[in-house]
């Protein structure tokens, strides 16, 4: 980051740009309490799942003015990936960098039990992972049940919006959710994924390695963790895959980072300048060097080394297909429930059937306060 | 009646009393008080995200925050794990610091400084650092903890991934994070218990057992009394041991109510129900602290 800042500042003699860096984890709490403090800083780094969040709290500037000046636009990123910075029709974040889940898997133990790539839809897919049970009799899979990622992607792909009504209601029990949720159900029932969540593995490459299963539905970071990490028996074994669908090529979670200007800035000029230079191309091409962030800018893949790797591929083919989840502030809490309820239907405590029932009655709960203002903002529209 | 219009004696010392009270009063008031009271209202709004965004966005609910609470799952799952954190670990810890404060005051113990020290470094040490080596010892395949027990043939606990061993493992750092402060305050107090008793115990032929019941125990009474009240009211506090180790699971096994209320407030920001929150805790251990004083009072008197 110190070196494209430096390059920044060379580029713009007036302007002089302080960074602090603060670590992931705790990054949404300092940055909600900075909000509530006045201490925000110009411009920042935003998970794009937090853009509602801070949306909500009045804590960023619109980017429309800026945006209309020509320079940036949509159509210059992913899709999926520039929706996750709009709420309710105004633009808060540029895409930074990207981030989507995808299949990471063992092309040998795909081959032995007779596929020699992954299969792009639902059934072709579920036949694959039931004959590498059959061929192995081990798991197909690995679908931590404590991490909200595959049920929601599954859902998504089988069109369901999760949530109704302008986000004020779950539509977890509508017949899109239903269909993803039986599948996903059924992988664990019929023994292809184990029933367990990520903390009761203690080392998912030495599992993968051992081959208790053949994939796994995972993120960007892992391509340098799989090099790193697995042995030099399996370096030439391992491949990605975009996700398969219901009926072909599926879509996953659109996530990231995006640059964003707080809405107490002082130096908003300067800090866009800022913003236009970390999102140009060649910009982005370096800080994927520097990093492993994948760029969220298209003519950024266009760079050679980005799609000469045919792993990395993968994810470029995969981030032309991404939906962004709701936009909602409730969302990172909703999607606890998602999973705490799917836990329950695979572990049968309660049939699927009764687990969304319930997982809607949680969510409109969560989402009474969301009924209530926008009833009270159709009534002031009515009014004036 | 009234002062005296030139100020009596009395007058004058009450009014140079209450000046010399006022500025710490004062600050009470704002800084406890003040906010306390802002608390209490907080506690019966729904002021949430939306509400920092925009104040209009928050609702009166009266007691609908409490009547939320009584009726989650979650809320009772956090009180259980709650008493059991100041029930369980409490004695387990004030016994601990107990034994620990005897052998360091022991008669034949040399080195007493250095003992003293030793015990009390745990408590100084930052809990994020102490956090870190306690992950190692528990850590199931290579941990210390189970490579000891393994010895006696015991199979491999996953002591923080468990939902059945978390607490027991939490407890465990606790006690050993916090012993050493009580322990130098029962030190302080087994030096005030006087020689002449002991010696006097010992002519009449008292064993060691014996003097420390007889002798020891009554004699430390007011002590014990402060460390058993102010340790239990810590353990219902319990936040940061489970917060750095297991973020209060797995399966929400280790999730105390400071934790849960922590979550509700600043993860969800459900503001209002975790001040209600607060306070379902506050009535909690004021009706804990008044059995324990109760218990105490009825001792003294048999």
């Amino acid at each position: 980051m110190g070196e494209l800042v430096r390059d920044f500042e060379r580029e713009h003699p007036g302007i002089h740009v302080s960074v602090q860096q603060i670590p992931w984890t705790a990054a949404h709490e300092k940055l909600l309490t900075a909000h509530v403090g006045g201490s925000l800083p110009d411009l920042g780094q935003l998970g794009n799942s937090w853009i509602s969040e801070f949306g909500t709290l009045r804590a960023l500037a619109p980017l429309d003015p800026w945006l209309a000046r020509g320079g940036l636009s949509r159509s210059a990123f992913f899709g999926g990936i520039w929706d996750t910075n709009v709420l309710d029709g105004v633009t808060y974040g540029v895409p930074w960098y990207v981030d989507t889940r995808l299949l990471f898997y063992r092309r040998d133990l795909l081959a032995r039990a007779g596929y020699q790539s992954m299969p792009t839809t639902w059934e072709g897919w579920h036949e694959c992972l039931r004959a590498i049970h059959r061929r192995s009799g081990r798991f197909a899979i690995f679908l931590p049940t404590n991490e909200w990622m595959s049920p929601v992607v599954l859902g998504l792909q089988a069109g369901s919006p999760l949530l109704a009504d302008g986000g004020t209601r779950g539509a977890f029990r509508e017949p899109a959710y239903r269909r993803a949720f039986e599948f996903y159900v059924g992988l664990f029932r019929e023994h292809l994924a184990p029933a367990i969540g990520f903390n009761e593995i203690a080392n998912k490459y030495q599992e993968l390695e051992r081959g208790t299963f053949a994939m796994m539905v995972t993120g960007p970071w892992e391509l340098g963790e799989f090099a790193r990490r697995l042995p030099d028996s399996l370096q030439t074994q391992w491949a990605t895959a975009a996700m398969p669908g219901p009926d072909g090529p599926g879509v996953s979670f659109a996530g990231g980072s995006s640059l964003v200007l707080f809405r107490g800035t002082k130096h908003p000029a300067e800090a866009w300048a800022l913003v236009e230079f970390l999102s140009r191309p060649e910009q982005q091409v370096r800080f994927w060097r520097l990093t492993g962030d994948l760029p969220a800018r298209r003519e950024a893949w266009a760079d050679t080394t980005l799609s000469s790797d045919v792993r990395t591929r993968a994810f470029g083919e995969q981030l032309q297909r991404t939906v962004p989840c709701p936009m909602v502030p409730e969302w990172e809490e909703i999607a606890t429930r998602v999973y705490e309820q799917a836990d329950r239907a695979i572990r049968g405590v309660v049939p699927p059937d009764t687990a969304l029932a319930d997982l809607d009655r949680i969510v409109d709960r969560l989402l009474e306060k969301r009924r209530w203002l926008a009833t009270r903002h159709a009534a002031g529209a009515r009014r004036s | 009646m009234s002062a005296p219009a030139g100020g009596g004696l009395a007058w004058r010392q009450a009014r140079a009393g209450l000046l010399l009270a006022l500025p710490s009063a004062a600050l009470i008031l704002v800084f406890f008080f003040g906010p306390v009271l802002y608390g209490l209202w907080l506690s019966l709004t729904d002021f949430d995200l939306y509400a920092i965004g925009d104040p209009s966005a928050a609702r009166f609910v009266g007691l609908g925050n409490y009547a939320q609470a009584l009726g989650a799952p979650d809320f009772w799952n956090s009180l259980r794990i709650t008493l059991v954190y100041a029930f369980v670990g409490a004695p387990l810890s004030v016994a601990v610091s107990l034994a620990a404060a005897l052998l360091v005051d022991a008669r034949t113990t040399r080195w007493k400084p250095f003992f003293r020290a030793v015990y009390f470094a745990p408590v100084v040490t930052t809990l994020v650092a102490v956090a870190i080596v306690w992950r190692y010892l528990y850590q199931p395949q290579y941990g210390l903890v189970n490579a000891f027990l393994g010895r006696f043939g015991i199979p491999h606990v996953d002591w923080l991934g468990d939902p059945h061993w978390a607490l027991p493992a939490i407890l465990g750092l606790a006690v050993w994070k916090n012993f050493g402060y009580n322990l130098l305050i029962f030190v302080a107090g087994l030096q005030n218990v006087p020689r002449e008793l002991h010696e006097a115990a010992e002519l009449d032929g008292a064993s060691g057992w014996q003097r420390f019941w007889a002798v020891t125990l009554p004699d430390l009474a007011p002590v014990f009394l402060f460390v058993s009240v102010t340790t239990v009211i810590n353990y219902f506090q319990l936040f940061a041991e489970p917060y750095v180790m297991t973020q209060g699971g797995p399966l929400k096994s280790t999730n105390s109510l400071v934790l849960l209320m922590y979550e509700q407030g600043f993860r969800w920001w459900r503001l209002g129900y975790a001040a209600a929150l607060a306070f379902l805790l506050f009535a909690v251990i004021l009706a804990a602290t008044a059995v324990q004083m109760r218990l105490q009072a009825r001792e003294r008197r048999a």
